[in-house]
């Protein structure tokens, strides 16, 4: 595989692999006819990201044989688009080389004053890595610019390790640190903010659902939209099912793909005996100015206001990895469904079903697959 | 007991953030004692924080738009919290834009500090943040340990050189000893020394000027009888002498240190509206 990218588009793959270097440990190249897929997933498989880059992004694009692949250790990776100022102010052409015959992976940056940095990595060849989800299956939508977001996560602090994403009745929706297990009621700094429905450019959500994911890996998504100035699409179901964080424009994709906490979020209180709806803090009243105390007040009360879930809307515009053009001889790379996220952590891991088929409409109903395969073409 | 009270000019916002993140520089954790006029963030010299004290104490009125507080009981009209510092600083740094800051004592599950953040958005309403800051309740009974320590009956008084430069000559000191030597005279000299096996270091300061103190009851005595050349020094932690200088942001109005002979070194700090005083004891 070789491929040349120019000018911005460079600073554009390196905020992808900061990005990719949140979630995982190696980064997956996979070059297809269709484009250039960059992939990384945690240890735990509570994680996965995808970031795909169309023919177009490239100024010179060849895919070479089927098959070709490797994956890389991800500080290798990163280690070439470590300072993103100096890759805008002074890269002006990267080169990607990838011959796992020749056992070679290069990158070359071409600079300002004729300086060229060529970095030779070492490399694994490697079986695909592909998650397993489908955002049609998802109950709940929201879009918004990253700006918004990224100005709602900046008030957590950097070591929060999870958070809340709640629906309230009023269409309102709101933020929460999410405290750890076995961590003292008393101990920890809470924050929790909440966001006018008119501040995101869709909002399609179950009232009274909620999720808790990692704010790490998304975080990383986050910066990498908020350089490229792309709305992000959340899309996710309910708990303990993999929520989904997309972008796209005309060259590019993107997919985060996170395990959510199983358990509903528990106050002190147990959650009231609803017909499903999630114990969850009412939307404060509209009147925000001068409504603080009464606002403080209801959300001292966990009693949920939400309306019982209604039902999840069934059409959504589908926003699916591009299928990659699979061999039908080559082997899928299997996980079961591993219970591989630390113990103490009540994720589910996780949406790597196991493949046996060639994609059909739907996985064998034994198996423990969290989110089902979009992909109907192959 | 009651305390509410909000913030709403950007100005006084920033100022009081800056106070709260050189607290938080200064103590993991400390005293937060509310009065109706002042509040005072105050470490008391345990063991545990290596002999170290802080007071600091700050006007209300020159931060606040709104301020109510109700005490324990009437004649008792005070509010003792313990709290992280640090948890205060951190939902503060967000706020920097904000509409409005309310602070107020609640007790849902725990007793916390609730500070809402009320900030500008694009949409029709504003974005509200809440920071819950778990906070513990001291008792009546124990106020006595929280009381302002009393200047110490000094040998040496004088004027702090610039304090950017003095943080610099001790970050750089740090690296090479664990404890400094402060020591002054009354003729407005100081110097900072380290010494190890290998190598000594001394920073001389000229012209530094001695503050002049109003003698009390003649407490002063010691500092008024004192020979101008002679040296009052105290061996002191370099790492707390340095966490002092590195939490100050903006330049004091005044800044001066009083040198008890071998025993322990009291900074104060003035500004406009906060003065803070941080004791640090003379290593053995």
């Amino acid at each position: 595989m070789k491929c040349v990218i120019e000018g911005g588009n460079v600073k554009a793959l390196g905020h992808a692999v900061h990005a990719l270097s949140r979630v995982g440990d190696h980064l997956y190249l996979e070059p297809s006819d269709a484009g250039l897929s960059l992939r990384a997933a945690s240890a735990s498989r509570s994680a996965f990201a995808s970031f795909f880059f169309a023919p177009l992004f490239f100024q010179r694009y060849e895919p070479g044989p089927p098959g070709t692949r490797c994956k890389v250790l991800m500080k290798s990776f990163l280690g070439v688009f470590r300072s993103l100022p100096t890759l805008d102010k002074s890269v002006e052409r990267c080169l990607v080389l990838l011959r796992p015959c020749a056992g070679q992976l290069v990158l070359q940056l071409h600079c300002k004053h004729g300086v060229t940095r060529t970095h030779q990595l070492a490399f694994q060849e490697c079986e695909r890595l592909q998650a397993i989800f489908d955002t049609q299956r998802c109950a709940s939508r929201l879009r918004a610019p990253a700006q918004v977001l990224a100005e709602a996560v900046v008030h957590f602090p950097q070591t929060l390790a999870e958070v809340t994403l709640g629906a309230a009745a009023g269409g309102r929706i709101g933020l929460r640190s999410h405290l750890e297990e076995g961590s003292e009621p008393g101990k920890a700094m809470v924050t929790e903010l909440w966001l006018a429905p008119d501040e995101f450019q869709e909002v399609a959500v179950v009232p009274g659902s909620c999720i808790t994911f990692c704010l790490k890996e998304f975080r990383g998504l986050l910066s990498f939209a908020e350089a490229s100035s792309l709305p992000l699409t959340i899309h996710y179901d309910d708990p303990g099912r993999p929520a989904i964080f997309t972008l796209d424009d005309s060259l590019m994709e993107a997919h985060l793909v996170l395990a959510t906490l199983l358990d509903p979020e528990s106050d002190s209180q147990p959650p009231p005996a609803t017909n499903g709806s999630i114990s969850h803090p009412p939307a404060p009243s509209d009147d925000f100015a001068d409504d603080l105390e009464s606002y403080m007040v209801a959300l001292g009360s966990s009693a949920c206001e939400g309306e019982a879930g209604e039902p999840p809307s069934p059409t959504f515009s589908l926003h699916t990895p591009r299928p990659e053009k699979s061999d039908p001889e080559e082997e899928e790379e299997e996980y079961g469904a591993v219970p591989g996220t630390p113990p103490h952590k009540k994720f589910r891991s996780l949406f790597f079903g196991s493949v046996l088929t060639p994609r059909g409409p739907g996985p064998a109903p034994s198996q423990e697959v969290l989110a089902e395969d979009s992909d109907a073409e192959c | 007991m009651r305390f509410r009270a909000k913030i709403v000019d950007l100005a006084c916002l920033n100022h009081f953030s800056r106070v709260i993140n050189t607290i938080a520089k200064l103590a993991k954790s400390c005293t937060l004692r509310l009065t109706v006029s002042k509040l005072y963030f105050i470490l008391s010299d345990r063991v545990a924080n290596g002999g170290v004290s802080m007071w600091c104490e700050l006007c209300q009125g020159n931060f606040f738009d709104e301020y109510q507080m109700e005490g324990v009981a009437v004649d008792h009209n005070e509010i003792y919290l313990e709290l992280v510092p640090e948890n205060l600083s951190r939902a503060l740094k967000t706020a920097q834009s904000a509409k409005a800051v309310k602070i107020k004592l609640t007790n849902k599950h725990s007793p916390c500090l609730r500070v809402a953040v009320e900030l500008p958005s694009l949409s029709s309403s504003s974005r509200i943040v809440t920071h819950d800051i778990p906070v513990k309740v001291i008792p009546r009974r124990l106020w006595n340990d929280f009381r302002e320590p009393s200047v110490p009956d000094f040998d040496v008084s004088i004027y702090l050189p610039a304090l950017k430069t003095m943080k610099s000559i001790v970050e750089r000191m740090k690296n090479i000893s664990n404890c400094i030597v402060i020591e002054a005279n009354l003729s407005g000299e100081m110097n900072l020394k380290i010494e190890t096996d290998v190598v000594s270091v001394t920073t001389h300061f000229k012209d530094l000027g001695n503050p002049p103190w109003a003698s009390e009851d003649g407490c002063q005595s010691s500092a008024q009888d004192r020979d101008l050349q002679s040296m009052a020094e105290a061996r002191i932690d370099i790492k707390k002498l340095q966490q002092l200088l590195v939490g100050q942001q903006v330049n004091p109005t005044k800044a001066l240190c009083n040198i008890v002979s071998k025993r322990i070194v009291h900074f104060v700090l003035l500004h406009e509206d906060v003065s803070l005083q941080y004791f640090i004891p003379a290593l053995a």
